[in-house]
């Protein structure tokens, strides 16, 4: 034989016991350390050609910088390295199920993307002539048509700029009205308890104080506090509907006509739209502003924290109130045109100010218009019933073992409490953060209050059946091994993410919100 | 339904599972006179092909900015974004992920937010910055608010160069907060008379610089008057791209400096979205009422770096009905548009990129001041300035489209009503070469003849 | 010198007529880890029942009022840089004001030791 022996071993070792170390490098394989760009980048580095200036003219007078800002740059393949090394230290829709509930975690379509970047849609200059952008007024239009159609409501302001930002315009058009009534005295809005934190939050920006209702055994207003609290100093109600609970408020017509006889308005709190759209109209509930989150129900990325888009829909008593800008049609009808200004807007308009400096987020605008006509009427029904049913098969799945909060089914979202965790040791945190080593994000936790240690879980229609089966399987035994003892695990969890547990304490004492230069050693 | 992964099969199954006999069943607690029997009133789904075509044509019908000569600013600029950051922002990872509650699994929202605030801190020459706004007028806006909550006063004074989207913001924001705001008179010099309103009851001073009229503004004597009479003053661009050669808002006093940060890494989008900038002192009040969300370092279990949300019992989802703002979702992948944009800069790249704006603004200003009709208001200014025409200036703009140049905003759309029909407010960035100056120049000539 | 209770879970040492304010080990265990606390300024005036400061953990504000009325002569500011106190020594170095007592009969509505144990258990 030619006995060749060159070339690498491949016989794999079994009995070596690795231990656990350090590396050199601080990765982990294809975990990599990265540093902050302050201590990787120099300000004699630069990631982009430019032509070098003239050195000519200045019209700067006194006003030219001298001094050194600090700001490090990064050559192109660098920067590159180090945005996609920190891109992988993040979960993403893209890489599994994001169960937050009341978040409407759904996947976000690539054509959406596309059409946003086109240049007659992303390169245009928000205060260029009106009619180099008749276009883009039309696609505003367009979705708005959506919008007021999927809601029954006669007008939408599209200006808002997240959920918040939509109650805000929804809240203000309601003290804009009663201030046009002569009832400025109202100033009392009711919100239950469950209730998202931006809800008592905007009530106050609009110099309003908030009333708290409590829940009922069964997670909804409890009607007798509730009619108990009316009266006239009522400004309105702010519901979530479906509300935090994840349940629909049966009861949500007999709200709206008893805030109305009282005098007040009922602004709805639409985060959670995706559970209704195309089977539920807000409109026929007798809703008078509802926010509608483009970067929950219609499927625009959440980015890491936003952009979001919050369009707010009114009924016929706010709409007058609406805020400037919005789109009219030029007097000879034949274009469209902004309306910028308090002139600019026709007889029956009081609107109530401006929300931002421009109209909106056009970006945003596009991305759900081209997500709504993928789906159609059709699409969007079915979706809203997919979301309906996945919450609704995780429920029946998971709740022999975890304890839901409430009895029968749920909307959109499953809420469960942590009876199911009782005496193990365990707690909603630590269960929420083993879920983390088994690959997924954890469902919102300790929301809504109303709930003691809530885990509130949200599919949406992006997953599968074969997907949501191995999430529950997940879940069954995780609660499975917190029941047989086995805390510890839970509460050193994570130990397979990019980082352990994350010292919040020594955060909020000591706060560090910005690289400062290391102190230089004293010259000797 | 190409979204959908659950067949009628899956759907049937899951049904049994959950012991309903329809998916109507489940819709059981909507009131029976709001169900809907069918469809809504709206078009069918439709495949990705026929949405492209549809969209693109509505696309088509708008004039982009790469395609002609273009000059429009007054509060967004057109400016070069290198591939890179379009690339960077689309990773799954960082498109695709919620706000970073779950730390652990978050560090790269969590340190990209980090770099942000430290980059935007820098370049305003304050101390911190916060995560994001939703852009420069709700950032100013919500500016006024904190002020007023600082120094427990109830007065802000605008100068009437702040762009009047930003004082209309601001004024709506703070109305139903007893909060009197007022404005000084829309004048082409800025802050005339601003120095005069600060007495011992003013929160604040809202001063832009470059103004909406591209005149730069030194806010050294009028910080050290507001600070005599315990008010701040608040520092407002609405173009990033200056900071790279201008005097910074902390070396000129300013308390707490806001801005529009769209000029940095994203795109013009007709107006959103957009990244408000918020920058202030390193003073304990100032932090525990700043809005919005703040990225903070600190070290996990095994004494690793790494970073999380911090401070957040200022926020709406702890502090309810007292907390600083209601702002949950911000706009954090323009941040992060911005500091991949400004990573690639550097300090070198950002000083070069202002300096050419601003060699390519004087050129252009000399060009169409030599123009008959045309008078240059504005002595001092980076990258836009204000041209006070013989004609006024919407038709002058409106003749100029015929003439395949988009040339600035008229000051009559900002301001209308207060006798500025023959102002012109433009701007000229690096994107501008000098054939588009000649074709803007060339075009004017012919308009005002 | 006495200790009272409120339900609320504010004590009261007395001495003459000044009352030392703070919040109990049951209430700072309860809170977590405290990471600041929002302190009045000397010279201002609670009716019994006010928000009288702010004590935060990293989930959570708690308002704490005043157990009794009474101007404020003293505001512990070691809470400032070491806010940890409140959970080492929540009796004691843990503090958060003095009040000079309006009405010192208020005290009589308050619980003692042995009821706010029975309170909280």
């Amino acid at each position: 034989m030619s006995m060749n022996t060159q070339g690498r071993p491949t016989r794999i070792e079994h009995d070596i016991d690795p231990g656990g170390y350090e590396t050199l490098s601080g990765s982990r394989g294809l975990d990599q350390a990265e540093p902050l760009l302050f201590e990787r980048g120099s300000l004699e580095v630069t990631g982009v050609d430019l032509p070098t200036p003239k050195g000519g003219p200045n019209r700067l007078g006194s006003m030219k910088r001298e001094g050194v800002i600090g700001l490090p740059g990064l050559a192109e393949p660098e920067t590159m390295r180090h945005y996609v090394r920190l891109s992988r230290k993040n979960y993403a829709i893209d890489l599994g199920l994001y169960p937050l509930g009341s978040c409407t975690m759904k996947h976000n379509p690539r054509l959406n993307e596309k059409i946003a970047r086109l240049p007659g849609f992303a390169d245009i200059h928000p205060l260029q002539p009106e009619r180099t952008v008749q276009g883009a007024y039309k696609l505003i239009e367009e979705l708005a048509r959506w919008l007021m159609v999927l809601t029954n409501t006669p007008a939408v302001a599209m200006s808002p700029k997240a959920g918040a930002h939509g109650e805000l315009c929804g809240m203000m058009a309601i003290r804009a009205a009663l201030d046009a009534r002569g009832e400025s005295g109202r100033r009392r809005v009711l919100v239950p308890e469950s209730a998202h934190g931006t809800n008592p939050a905007t009530a106050v920006q609009c110099g309003f104080f908030t009333d708290e209702i409590p829940a009922d055994k069964t997670g909804r207003v409890d009607m007798e506090a509730f009619k108990a609290k009316l009266g006239d100093d009522v400004a309105g109600i702010m519901l979530t509907n479906p509300n935090t609970c994840g349940l629909f408020e049966r009861d949500i017509k007999e709200i709206a006509d008893l805030i109305h006889e009282a005098g007040g308005y009922f602004y709805c709190d639409g985060a959670n739209f995706n559970a209704i759209v195309g089977r539920v109209r807000p409109g026929d509930l007798g809703i008078d502003a509802m926010h509608i989150n483009l970067h929950k129900t219609f499927s625009t990325p959440h980015g890491g924290g936003g952009p979001g888009s919050g369009p707010t829909v009114f009924s016929e008593a706010l709409a007058p109130f609406a805020p400037l800008p919005f789109i009219v049609k030029t007097a000879d009808g034949a274009q469209l045109k902004m309306a910028e200004n308090d002139g600019d807007a026709d007889g029956e308009a009081r609107p109530f100010g401006r929300l931002t400096a421009f109209h909106g987020q056009m970006g945003m605008f596009t991305r759900a218009l081209t997500y709504m006509m993928s789906h159609g009427a059709d699409g969007l029904k079915q979706a809203s019933e997919d979301a309906v049913l996945n919450a609704n098969y995780i429920l029946a799945r998971l709740k022999d073992v975890m304890t839901p909060a409430f009895d029968g089914t749920c909307m959109h979202e499953a809420l469960f409490d942590d009876r199911f965790l009782k005496d193990t040791g365990v707690t909603t945190l630590d269960f929420a953060k083993a879920m983390i080593d088994e690959g997924y994000h954890p469902m919102t936790m300790y929301f809504p209050l109303v709930v003691h240690g809530a885990m509130l879980i949200e599919p949406t229609e992006t997953e599968s059946k074969s997907g949501l089966d191995r999430f529950c399987d997940v879940l069954l035994g995780l609660a499975a091994a917190a029941a047989a003892g086995d805390a510890d695990r839970f509460r050193a969890a994570p130990v397979h993410a990019p980082m352990r547990r994350l010292d919040e304490t020594r955060a909020a004492r000591q706060p560090v919100l910005r690289w400062t230069p290391p102190v230089a050693e004293a010259a000797e | 339904m190409r979204y959908l992964p659950l067949t009628p099969a899956d759907r049937q199954d899951m049904l049994k599972r959950i012991g309903a006999a329809s998916i109507d069943a489940l819709f059981t607690d909507v009131p029976e006179a709001a169900r809907l029997d069918g469809p809504v009133d709206l078009p069918m789904h439709q495949t990705e092909l026929q949405v492209e075509r549809a969209l693109s044509k509505l696309a088509g019908e708008n004039t982009p900015a790469s395609s002609v000569p273009f000059f429009v600013g007054a509060g967004a600029y057109k400016h070069h974004v290198p591939a890179t950051v379009d690339h960077l922002i689309q990773r799954s990872e960082f498109l695709t992920a919620y706000t970073p509650y779950q730390p652990e699994i978050s560090q790269g929202t969590l340190q990209t937010l980090f770099e942000f605030q430290t980059q935007v801190a820098l370049m305003t020459g304050m101390d911190v910055a916060n995560a994001s706004m939703y852009d420069g007028s709700t950032a100013c806006g919500e500016a006024v608010l904190m002020a007023a909550r600082v120094t427990k006063r109830k007065k802000a004074v605008l100068a009437g160069s702040l762009h009047p989207h930003y004082a209309a913001t601001t004024k709506t924001l703070a109305k139903y907060m007893d909060i009197a705001v007022a404005s000084t008179a829309p004048d082409l010099d800025g802050l005339t008379g601003i120095a005069e309103t600060i007495d011992d009851e003013t929160a604040c001073v809202v001063i832009q610089t470059p103004d909406v009229f591209g005149r730069l503004h030194d806010l050294t004597e009028i910080s050290e008057k507001a600070h005599k009479h315990g008010a701040l003053v608040i520092a407002v661009f609405t173009e990033p791209v200056s900071l790279g050669l201008v005097k910074s808002p902390g070396e000129m006093g300013a308390d707490i400096a806001v801005g529009e940060g769209q000029g940095i890494g994203v795109g013009l989008n007709f107006g959103g979205p957009y990244v408000g900038l918020f920058a202030c002192k390193n003073d304990r009040n100032f932090i525990r009422n700043l809005p919005g969300r703040l990225a903070g370092e600190t070290v996990d279990a095994d004494g690793r770096r790494g970073y999380v949300l911090t401070l957040s019992t200022r926020e709406q989802h702890i502090r309810r009905d007292k907390a600083t703002s209601n702002i949950c979702t911000n706009s954090g992948l323009c941040a992060l548009a911005f500091t991949i944009h400004m990573t690639l800069l550097g300090e070198k790249g950002l000083t070069t990129l202002a300096q050419l704006n601003h060699e390519t603004a004087c050129d252009l200003a000399d060009r169409l001041s030599a123009v008959a009709g045309v008078e240059l208001l504005t002595g001092t200014f980076f990258n836009e300035f204000a041209l006070r025409l013989t004609k006024p200036a919407a038709d002058v703009v409106d003749a100029l489209v015929d003439r395949g140049v988009l040339g600035g905003v008229p000051a009559s759309r900002l301001y209308p009503g207060e006798g500025l029909e023959d102002v012109l407010i433009v701007a000229a960035t690096e994107t501008n070469t000098p054939e588009d100056l000649a074709a803007f120049e060339t075009a004017l000539r012919e308009v005002l003849a | 010198m006495s200790v009272k209770y409120t339900k609320d879970h504010e004590w009261v040492k007395v001495d003459g007529d000044t009352a030392t304010v703070g919040i109990t080990a049951y209430a700072a265990e309860q809170l977590g880890d405290v990471v600041f606390v929002e302190l009045p300024e000397v010279g201002k005036s609670f009716d019994q029942g006010d928000e009288m400061a702010v004590v935060e953990s990293v989930k959570a504000a708690s308002e704490v009022y005043a157990p009794v009325s009474g101007e404020v002569v003293a505001v512990n500011d070691g809470l400032e840089g070491e806010p940890q106190k409140v959970n080492e020594s929540p009796d004691a170095d843990g503090w958060f004001v003095k009040l000079k007592l309006s009405d010192t009969s208020q005290l009589d509505g308050l619980m003692d030791e042995t009821a706010y144990q029975a309170h909280i258990s």
